[in-house]
């Protein structure tokens, strides 16, 4: 047990690393998507209905091959493991995430907006200073679900030989033949690191639903 | 023009992975969804030594990622004597995370049942298999469909991880197309088209049949919720 931890150890700042680069992207690209979504013009929405769907529509480790064997190596552009990985799953997670945008932002009453028009604020004003800062905070548990989905999806970046924790345990099995000793470490290890996401959802939803009794 | 007809070569090849790839989907499925209706009925069972072992696995088939669970058994189970082909070793795993993830659908379906109706079963003398049988399980179905159709079309992407344990299926095909061909980008690119095809056309039905629901693949609850909630499971008293 104490072997197998040391070595799949040796993965966890890849798989930590990954989740967070790629939670980023997606959290930067998810609202942009969402609010493009959002606007009064079809021809505004449609390119952003249409990356979303596509996106999800498509297995991620597809896209990963993708990424990293077509896009990312040409004469031009040498992409790594990780970052290959970091874009493939930052673009997968900014369409889940601009769902979650999307669901945060219809949650802020309508008078809100009425409001705004009524005090003639421009559009980005009314975005940026009451609108946003409503949807956000109601986005929080979500997203943080999100991010315990894409650390355990993080593990097929071990399938284009990112260095994760996943990597690890297949290298070790193929010395040492315990793949049921290292595997049931890996499982453990991608729980117990999810557990802070589930905390920081929890806290949130707790803070979250006593603002809605007491207002 | 050329990438057109080097489809027109790969497209024989890809449709018997495709075979593979539905075949495993329907696997999994056959014997994960049954699973998951057990698991959920144990889940809000009253029995204490019901529950907390059913949860237990709910939670590790949630919490720990597909690919690791396949490996388990690929890497893992011939040690215990237990030896499969990949293709059954991919049902088993992914029929697993199936039933995990199905489990916790059933679950909420079974809550979303007002206690009331309960109570009407308990003063009306039903036994529990009826109670279940006639009053709670017809509603339940009703409103767990959307959110299983949803399930099923992330489990026909997620077929795709039995490429690691070099199952034939659609992705392979395509990989191994490139190995051949070098061209990795239209082999790919032809490979994504035909998830894309199967998962549009079934979020498109969906959203035809519940056009109240936004159907899409991520209409399943994200995973990782089921730890910041095993504590609430209730029951009528």
């Amino acid at each position: 047990m104490g072997t197998i931890l040391s070595t799949l150890a040796d993965g966890v700042a890849q798989t930590i690393g990954i989740t967070l680069a790629a939670f980023a992207v997606a959290a930067v690209l998810g609202l942009p998507l969402a609010v493009l979504r959002r606007s009064g013009h079809w021809l505004v929405r449609l390119p952003a209905v249409v990356v979303v769907e596509v996106l999800r529509a498509v297995p991620p480790i597809v896209w990963l091959f993708l990424i990293y064997f077509s896009l990312g190596s040409t004469d031009n552009l040498q992409l790594t493991t990780f970052q290959a990985a970091v874009i493939g799953l930052g673009l997968i997670y900014a369409a889940h995430l601009s769902e979650a945008y999307r669901a945060g932002l219809d949650a802020v009453p309508a008078g809100q907006w009425e409001a705004t028009r009524a005090l003639a604020l421009p559009r980005t004003q009314a975005y940026v200073r009451v609108i946003l800062p409503q949807a956000l905070i109601v986005v929080i548990p979500p997203m943080a679900t999100f991010a315990i989905a894409l650390l355990k999806d993080s593990a097929i970046a071990s399938v284009i030989g990112a260095t994760d924790i996943t990597f690890q345990a297949v290298q070790l099995t193929q010395q040492d033949l315990n793949g049921l000793g290292n595997f049931t470490v890996a499982g453990l290890l991608y729980i117990a690191l999810g557990i802070p996401f589930a905390v920081v959802a929890r806290g949130a939803d707790r803070v979250l639903s006593r603002r809605l009794v007491g207002a | 023009m050329s990438t057109l007809n080097e489809w027109q070569d790969y497209l024989p090849d890809y449709l018997d992975g495709l075979k593979v790839t539905l075949r495993l989907t329907g696997v999994s499925l056959a014997g994960g969804l049954p699973l998951g209706l057990l698991l959920a009925l144990a889940m809000t069972a009253r029995r204490r030594t019901v529950r907390w072992p059913a949860i237990l696995l709910v939670e590790i088939g949630r919490g720990a990622p597909a690919l690791v669970v396949l490996y388990f058994v690929y890497y893992g189970l011939p040690q215990l004597d237990l030896t499969w082909s990949s293709f059954v070793c991919a049902a088993i795993a992914l029929g697993f995370t199936t039933a995990a993830y199905t489990a916790d659908i059933f679950r909420a379906g079974i809550n979303s049942i007002p206690v009331g109706h309960r109570e009407a079963c308990q003063a009306l003398g039903l036994s529990h298999g009826q109670e279940l049988r006639l009053v709670v399980l017809p509603q339940a179905i009703r409103v767990v469909i959307p959110p299983l159709i949803g399930f099923c079309i992330l489990l026909y992407q997620g077929t795709s991880l039995a490429f690691a344990v070099s199952v034939p299926e659609l992705l392979s095909r395509a990989y191994s197309q490139a190995s051949i061909t070098y061209q990795f980008t239209s082999t790919l690119v032809l490979a994504g088209l035909v998830y894309a095809a199967i998962s549009l056309s079934a979020v498109a039905l969906m959203r035809a049949r519940w056009p109240g629901r936004t159907a899409s693949v991520t209409d399943v609850e994200p995973p990782g919720e089921g730890l910041a909630r095993t504590t609430e499971v209730t029951h009528a008293p």
